[in-house]
Parts: structure tokens; C-alpha cells; sequence
């Protein structure tokens, strides 16, 4: 029996969410289910085929530019998990002068447009401190890496801090009591405690890297490809559906990535919430 | 738990404090400074640039061709901002008085499409609007089967205005519906119950009630979709056409093929701007109606 | 509709929620002008039941009636019912005025005549020249009198109030507790309130209905309630009570008898009982029905009941001194203990009724209520 407020029983809103969730999804569906489509054309159903699938296998200068994006990702993942853990520790345990700009400093990476820290790092990494071309991989990856580990590493605290905060300051307490000093107790108390909060962490950090365009866009060189900028170029001058499949395959990694990410954090929200 | 004061442990403060804050200086503050003296500068040679001091680009970028680019940018986010609220508000409703199960379902299935790449949906969207696209398709399809009219004129769907408010509605309808869903939320139910008890129904509830108290949350849902649609850049490039260009893409064109970089240094600053100037409006109301919450 | 005849009427009215009974069939009257109180602990029902009355839940089965009208699957805006939220549920955003006003506004009532009735509710409630407050300014006992005066200045058939006084401290709810008392007097209207204290119950009500557990016990005045409860869970919810489990021994038209363990001789009892001998059953005796008397050869002697009956002998094994009364606990050989209230009416002298003392329990023959169930 539905009470006066049981909005969601009522068929109007029901018909709405089923049209917002029609216009969210028919196209990602459309787009995943087309990239098995036995033909070139990427609207006209032929069969089904993976052969698409098989084709990015083959491709060798996608295959090297996913492989530029995992690096890219893994080494700006791990450099933004130490600054953002770092800079979540200090604002948790210190008060001082300066912390709210500070605080205030290290939310700007996220409100930032996107086209104005890429157009920074693009201003940065030629003229002001050249990133050295002629660089042996990984190492020519520097000036990207670089770049997604400074926006990123602002969400990675973000999320650490929310994880500190239900952390009891007695349990420190005691392993002091206990003649722990202060590395002893960051290690065997803070850090298992954190260890939610650092994976979640670094699950976002790694998806933020992963998909990004526009700060990769203007801080690649032309000999450094990543995955997002050669499916851009595929979309721009070669669509067939191996866009679609290529689409895919990042839909699902990101996807999953990021449900693991909420799973983790799940747990901690709904004990925030009660 | 008592925050300490660095003396009390200042070892420990300059070694978490140190690295973040040096990194934020050097590679994020510094990066955006070098592009703020640029906006002063001006091109001498091919490669050189001097730093003259002069507001001559933000002149420039202030002039009619510019500006109708700049005012064009802001009307999108504007416009796609209202679509957002006016989609986005009757779901975070029903979110919000969803059962336990129900809401988290409808949650995930809200942020899926937003974990999904930027360029991705941008793309399946290009499919579907295109010339031959899947609407079309099916129009064309569907035309051909009543006898005796003209050949199927497609629609033009893509590679323009239209495609790109579209894509940018699309993209950023996730980012309105959290906040609002948030806002509506911490919403104390008696007040809802008490409005329809006092006789209103729910569509003058929803406006004298929900909708005042939620405001800090409709505002945060409305800054944080106009922000990133102002800057947006791929949406408008690949989903629009030569007149629907968006204040990124110019600024792109000035750091590669036009090579003018001051002035895209100056237009990026503008942009800047604008995008604080909203921040504060979001913090003076906020700030405002917090505290009538806190002396509740 | 005469004064005294049913305004309220739930016939057969059952909540689920899942597999819980929230509220199982209860048939209930509520007759108008009269000051109604939903008693019982906390997940008895009584919350889940006013809000069906108000609209806010829908009952599995049953219906529910306000004047004759079947109000069942009626929305909340439509009935007229008006309700006092636990946590007043005033409205932030709006003066106090504008609160009161707002569910004239909503009916189209025009800005003099709304300004004018608005008044009147803030006099009635001792809130006058307050309109232009707002909430965040005012106290707790302020933010509820706006509650009542925006629900009564719509002259709803019923009001409803849930848990009036729980939020208020000691002082204030006493006060609040007569105000309420001579508001419903003056306005006329009637009242139906929710609360889980028996004591604001008994105070204001002029019947009360005892929940527990989704079933309705008992619905009487608060005086028949205490003294003349229907079951064990009654005697023991309202007031402090001793329960005494016996069997019935002799049942006459004019007295019965009734044996209970640990007191040697049966209980006598001025009234008939119908029920056959051996029949178990309880008597609630209540603690300041238990005379105390000083230890002596003989029990004492009440006068209405045969000698040596309605007595025993025990020791005083705990005091706790009230103010204004002693409550003493005293252990019988044994082993129960029994509880006996006395009223302080002389200035406390330690001597008299000392712990460990022996003494005799002593009691009327009218002062055991008896229990069936």
C-alpha cells in the first residue's frame, strides 16, 4: 500500500526515470552492441562477428598506446597516493596557519576546467622546463605522468581523508601508552586502518588517469599515444566499429574499476550515514 | 580527536606537509602562473614570446568575435544546466524516497554512465545523431514504409548547436542529480508531511517547502554542471559545427595551429574567472543558509 | 454531531510492514470533544495508528471513519485532521506568522482575513506580536505553541498530537501539561494525543487506549484504568503494582476467597468472582493501598474482612525515601517481596519503619483489582 510519499510507486515519475534512463543508456547499448557488427558501417546491423575485437589485437599502435596508458596510469596512481595520503595526514593531525587556503589550494585541481591546467602543463613542459624528448620508455611518459598525478592526487585526498575521519585517536593513544613511536604507530595502527580509503583511492586516481582526454591531449608529444587520444583519432578519421570495440573494453575496465572503488567505500559511507 | 600544532610534533609535520605542498607549488601553482604572465605577453617571434605587461589580449578577447564566442559558451551552460535541473530533479526525487534497495540501484545505474570515458559517450552519441545515423535510420525506415511520400530527407541532427546542447545535457546530467539527490536527502521529512497536512498539495509542497530548503544543494547541483559545461571541449568538437565552436576550442586553436599563445593565455584566464566568480555565488549562499540551519 | 457521540471510528484497522503487525485489528472510537490518549512502549502501534489517522500510512485492512466518512485511502491534504509533529516540523524558511498562516494561504483564504485568524491562533496560544519571528529565534516551548496555533487555526475536526510533551523539560512540561488541558477545554476541538508516558496519559486524557504490541488492551478512563485494569499488562504498565498469583478457592455472590503462595491465610475479597474454584488467577494490589503497621502478636484488623485475613507479616529490606513519600520493600519469609508506598504526613522521622524492622502488610478487601488474564 503506498503512503503519500512513496514517490516512487507513483507511474508519471516511473515513466520519467524510465525516459532519463532510456536517453542515459540507449546509446552506450547501441554503441556495445554494434561493435560486433559484421560489416564497416557502424549503424547497419550484418551480423554478429569479433572480428572488430580481433582487429585492436592486431593493431599495434593501439595495442602500444594502451600500453603507454596503463603505465602512465600506474606510475601517476602511485605518485598521487603517497602526495594525497600526505596531504590528508597533515590536514587531519595539524592545525596551523594557512590551512584553510592550503585546503582551500589543494580543492582548486579538481574546479580547475580541464583546458586550463592542459594548456598550463602544455605552456610548462615546452618552454618553461622542457621535458627532454629522446627519452628511453618509459621515461618519455615523464611530463604526462606528471600532469594526471597533480590533478588527481587532490581526489585521492579527498578520499583518504573522509576515511581518517572515523579513525579513533584512542587507539593511537594506546599504542603510545605502549611505547610505539610515531612511525611504529602509522604503520601497525593508521595504515590498516586507511587501507579502504588508499584503495579507493587509488582505484579513482588509476580511472581519472585512465580516461582522460584533454590534459593528455596538450602534454603528449607526438611520439607518446595514449589510449583515450588514439581512440579520439580513430573516432575523428576512421570510424568502423573497431571504435566500438575499442569503446568497449575501456567501458568495462572503468566500469569495473570504479564499482570496486564504491564497494570499498560502500561500507564506510553507510557507517558515516548511521 | 585534538588537532595538534606543528611544534608539538614537527618532524612528522614537515614530512607529511612537505612534499604535497611543494608539489602544489611547483607543478600545479607555477604551471598556471607561467600561463597567467603569458596573458600578458605577446608574440615576437615564431618562438618567442616577451612579457610586456600589456592587457592587449584581454582587449582582443573581449572583442565582438570573441565575446559572441565567450557569451555563446555561456549560454550553452546555461541552457544545459536548465535541461539538466528540469530532467534531473523529478529522478533525484524519486531517488529520494525510494526504498533502501531501490535507491542504491537507482544511484549506481545514475553514475554508471558518468565512470564511463567522456569520449566514449560523446562517440555513441555521434552515432546515433549522425546523417546516417540510428535516428535517422529508423525515421528513414519507418518513412519508407508509408507509400507515396518524398525520398526521406535526413535529419540534421549532428554538427551543430542543437548536437551539442544534446551532448552536453547528456554528459553532464550525472554530475546534477548527486547533489541534488544529496540536498533532497537531509530534507526532514515531518516538514514535507506537515505541508500536506496543513492541506498543499504536493506540487505547491515541492514549491514552498522542498525546493527553499534544498536550495544550497540546487545550487551546488547547478554550479558543478555549468562549471565543467563552460569548459567543455570534445563535446563541441566532435559533436559540433563550425559555428558552434565553445571557448575550449578556441583556446586549443591558440596553443596549436593559430600559435598564439598569449592570447590563448589570456582567454584560458577568462575562463578562470568566470569559473571562480560562480564558485563564490555557490559560497555566499551556501554560507547563508547554513546558518540558519546551525540555529536550528 | 452531539457532543459524546463517535467522530473517529477504526474498524478492523491492520498495518503490516513485511511480515511485522504493526497494528493488528483494532476497533476503536473516539467520541468528540474529548481529550483521547494513545498509550503503550515504544513499538506498540500507537504512532503507526495516528499517522493512518492522519494519512500519512495506509492501512492493510480495515477502514477508518471521521464524521460518518470513510477516509481510508484519503490523502492527508484532504482530511480534516490536523497534526502536532513530534519535532514541530515548523518551517525553517518562513516567519512564525507565515507558518501559522500556511495552511490558510493553501486553502485561498485572502491576506486580511488570513493576518486576522493568524492573530487570533498566536493569542490563543500566549504567542502575540510574535508573527514576524522567525523559527531559529525562538525556544522549544515557542517552536511548539507555532505548531499548534498553525494546526488549530484551520478549525480541523480533530487534532492530533505526537508525543506533545516528550521533548520538553521537567518544569516546562508540567505547565505545558495544564495549558494543553484548558486549551482543548476552550477550543473545543477534539484531541487525540500519542505518548509512551503514562503519567502526562492519566493527567490529560478523558479516555485513554493501552497499546502493546499492535493490540489494543484496554481503551477506559485514566481512574478505571488504574484502578479497575483488564489485564496483567495494564496493572503493570500504568502505576507500580504488586502482582499476586493465586487460585480461587471460594467464589460467593457477595465474596470470594483466594489462595496465594507464601501468605498463609487465603485473601478475602468483597466481591463476587465468576469463575470456577481453581481457577488461577492474579491480583494487582497497588502499593499505597498497603497499610504498615508495627510488628505485634496479632495481624492487625481492618474491619471488613474475617480476623487474620488480608495480612502478612514481613521485613522491611529497602527504603527509598520520595519527598513526598516512602516507597518500602519488604520480603515476606518466603522470599517475595512486596512493595508499599506511604504517604509522608509528618515530617520524616527516621525511627518510624526502619530498615530491617519487622512489620505487618495490611489491606481493604475492596483494594485487589482482579485479573483474568
Amino acid at each position: 500500500m503506498k503512503g503519500p510519499l512513496d514517490y516512487l510507486a507513483r507511474w508519471p515519475l516511473r515513466l520519467w526515470l524510465a525516459m532519463v534512463g532510456a536517453f542515459l543508456y540507449l546509446p552506450l547499448l547501441a554503441l556495445v552492441v554494434f561493435s560486433f557488427n559484421d560489416s564497416k558501417r557502424i549503424t547497419v546491423w550484418r551480423g554478429f562477428s569479433l572480428r572488430w575485437y580481433a582487429e585492436l589485437f592486431d593493431d599495434g599502435e593501439l595495442v602500444a598506446a594502451f600500453g603507454n596508458s596503463l603505465v602512465i596510469a600506474a606510475a601517476s596512481t602511485l605518485i598521487s597516493l603517497i602526495l594525497g595520503t600526505l596531504a590528508a595526514l597533515l590536514l587531519w593531525r595539524f592545525r596551523f596557519a594557512g590551512k584553510a587556503p592550503l585546503e582551500a589550494l589543494l580543492g582548486l585541481p579538481i574546479v580547475v576546467p580541464e583546458i586550463c591546467l592542459g594548456v598550463a602543463f602544455l605552456v610548462f613542459f615546452t618552454a618553461i622546463v622542457p621535458w627532454p624528448t629522446e627519452l628511453p620508455w618509459p621515461l618519455n611518459l615523464g611530463a604526462i605522468i606528471i600532469a594526471h598525478a597533480t590533478f588527481s592526487f587532490s581526489f585521492v585526498a579527498l578520499v583518504v581523508r573522509a576515511r581518517l575521519a572515523s579513525f579513533d585517536g584512542a587507539l593511537a593513544e594506546a599504542a603510545r601508552d605502549l611505547g610505539a613511536g610515531e612511525w611504529l604507530i602509522f604503520r601497525d595502527i593508521m595504515v590498516p586502518h586507511m587501507v579502504p580509503g588508499l584503495v579507493a583511492g587509488a582505484l579513482l586516481a588509476f580511472t581519472l588517469s585512465l580516461d582522460d582526454f584533454v590534459i593528455t591531449f596538450f602534454t603528449s608529444g607526438p611520439d607518446t599515444i595514449t589510449f583515450p587520444i588514439k581512440v579520439y583519432s580513430m573516432v575523428r578519421f576512421s570510424v568502423t566499429p573497431a571504435v566500438n570495440a575499442a569503446s568497449t573494453l575501456l567501458i568495462l575496465l572503468t566500469a569495473g574499476l570504479t564499482a570496486l572503488a564504491l564497494w570499498l567505500q560502500g561500507a564506510d559511507i553507510a557507517k558515516q550515514a548511521a | 580527536m585534538m588537532l595538534q600544532r606543528p611544534s608539538q610534533a614537527p618532524g612528522v609535520f614537515g614530512a607529511v606537509g612537505l612534499p604535497p605542498v611543494v608539489w602544489l607549488f611547483a607543478l600545479f601553482l607555477a604551471p598556471l602562473a607561467v600561463i597567467w604572465t603569458y596573458s600578458f605577453g605577446e608574440n615576437r617571434t615564431l618562438v618567442d614570446i616577451a612579457i610586456t605587461g600589456s592587457w592587449g589580449n584581454y582587449a582582443r578577447a573581449l572583442k565582438p568575435l570573441y565575446l559572441a564566442i565567450l557569451l555563446k559558451s555561456m549560454g550553452f551552460a546555461a541552457l544545459t544546466t536548465l535541461l539538466c535541473f528540469v530532467l534531473g530533479l523529478p529522478v533525484a526525487l524519486a531517488i529520494t524516497f525510494a526504498s533502501r534497495r531501490a535507491k542504491l540501484l537507482l544511484l549506481v545505474a545514475i553514475m554508471l554512465p558518468f565512470w564511463t570515458n567522456l569520449l566514449i559517450r560523446t562517440y555513441a552519441l555521434m552515432a546515433i545523431l549522425r546523417t546516417e545515423g540510428l535516428i535517422n535510420a529508423g525515421l528513414g525506415a519507418l518513412w519508407g514504409l508509408v507509400p507515396g511520400l518524398p525520398p526521406f530527407e535526413p535529419l540534421p541532427l549532428i554538427n551543430n548547436n542543437f548536437a551539442v546542447v544534446v551532448g552536453l545535457v547528456y554528459v553532464h546530467l550525472p554530475f546534477m542529480v548527486l547533489p541534488l539527490y544529496a540536498a533532497l536527502d537531509r530534507l526532514d521529512r515531518s516538514l514535507i508531511e506537515a505541508s500536506l497536512d496543513l492541506g498543499a498539495g504536493h506540487l505547491a509542497t515541492l514549491w514552498r517547502v522542498v525546493v527553499p530548503l534544498a536550495l544550497p544543494g540546487i545550487v551546488s547541483g547547478i554550479i558543478i554542471t555549468f562549471i565543467p559545461a563552460l569548459g567543455a571541449y570534445l563535446t563541441p568538437d566532435l559533436l559540433g559545427g563550425t559555428n558552434s565552436q565553445m571557448i575550449a576550442n578556441v583556446i586549443e586553436r591558440q596553443f596549436r595551429s593559430a600559435n598564439d599563445w598569449p592570447f590563448g593565455a589570456a582567454l584560458s584566464f577568462l575562463l578562470m574567472y568566470l569559473t571562480f566568480a560562480a564558485l563564490m555565488v555557490q559560497a555566499i549562499i551556501s554560507r547563508r543558509s547554513a546558518s540558519r540551519e546551525a540555529a536550528r | 454531531m452531539t457532543k459524546g457521540s463517535p467522530i473517529i471510528r477504526f474498524e478492523g484497522v491492520t498495518k503490516r510492514y513485511g511480515k511485522v503487525v504493526a497494528v493488528d485489528d483494532v476497533n476503536l472510537e473516539v467520541r468528540e470533544g474529548e481529550f483521547f490518549a494513545l498509550l503503550g512502549p515504544s513499538g506498540c502501534g500507537k504512532t503507526t495508528l495516528l499517522r493512518m489517522l492522519a494519512g500519512f500510512e495506509v492501512p492493510s485492512e480495515g477502514r477508518i471513519l471521521i464524521d460518518g466518512q470513510d477516509v481510508t485511502q484519503a490523502s492527508p491534504n484532504k482530511r480534516p485532521v490536523n497534526m502536532v509533529f513530534q519535532n514541530y516540523a515548523v518551517f525553517p524558511h518562513m516567519s512564525v506568522a507565515d507558518n501559522v498562516g500556511y495552511g490558510l494561504k493553501v486553502d485561498g483564504v485572502g491576506g486580511a482575513e488570513r493576518a486576522r485568524r493568524v492573530e487570533e491562533a498566536l493569542a490563543l496560544v500566549k504567542l502575540d506580536g510574535l508573527g514576524s519571528r522567525r523559527p531559529d529565534q525562538l525556544s522549544g516551548g515557542q517552536r511548539q505553541r507555532v505548531a499548534l496555533a498553525r494546526a488549530l487555526v484551520k478549525r480541523p475536526r480533530v487534532l492530533l498530537l505526537d508525543e506533545p510533551l516528550s521533548a520538553l523539560d521537567a518544569k516546562l512540561r508540567e505547565a505545558m501539561r495544564t495549558e494543553l488541558c484548558q486549551l482543548q477545554a476552550q477550543v473545543g476541538i477534539t484531541f487525540v494525543m500519542v505518548t509512551h508516558d503514562q503519567d502526562e496519559a492519566l493527567a490529560l486524557a478523558d479516555r485513554c487506549a493501552v497499546m502493546n504490541r499492535g493490540l489494543l488492551q484496554q481503551v477506559a478512563s485514566p481512574s478505571d484504568l488504574y484502578e479497575f485494569p483488564a489485564s496483567r499488562f495494564v496493572a503493570d504498565f500504568i502505576g507500580s503494582v504488586n502482582m499476586l498469583e493465586g487460585a480461587l478457592v471460594v467464589d460467593e455472590p457477595d465474596h470470594a476467597e483466594v489462595a496465594v503462595a507464601g501468605i498463609a491465610q487465603p485473601l478475602f475479597l468483597d466481591h463476587g468472582v465468576t469463575g470456577a474454584a481453581g481457577t488461577t488467577l492474579w491480583l494487582a494490589l497497588r502499593p499505597e493501598k498497603i497499610e504498615l503497621h508495627k510488628w505485634a502478636e496479632a495481624p492487625p484488623a481492618l474491619g471488613d474482612a474475617p480476623a487474620g485475613r488480608n495480612a502478612v507479616a514481613g521485613t522491611i529490606t529497602h527504603v527509598a525515601y520520595l519527598g513526598s513519600e516512602s516507597l518500602y520493600e519488604v520480603t515476606l519469609p518466603d522470599g517475595q517481596k512486596l512493595k508499599a508506598l506511604r504517604s509522608n504526613l509528618t515530617r520524616w522521622d527516621q525511627e518510624d519503619f526502619a530498615l530491617g524492622e519487622a512489620v505487618w502488610l495490611a489491606w481493604h478487601a475492596c483494594s485487589p483489582a482482579v485479573l483474568l488474564s
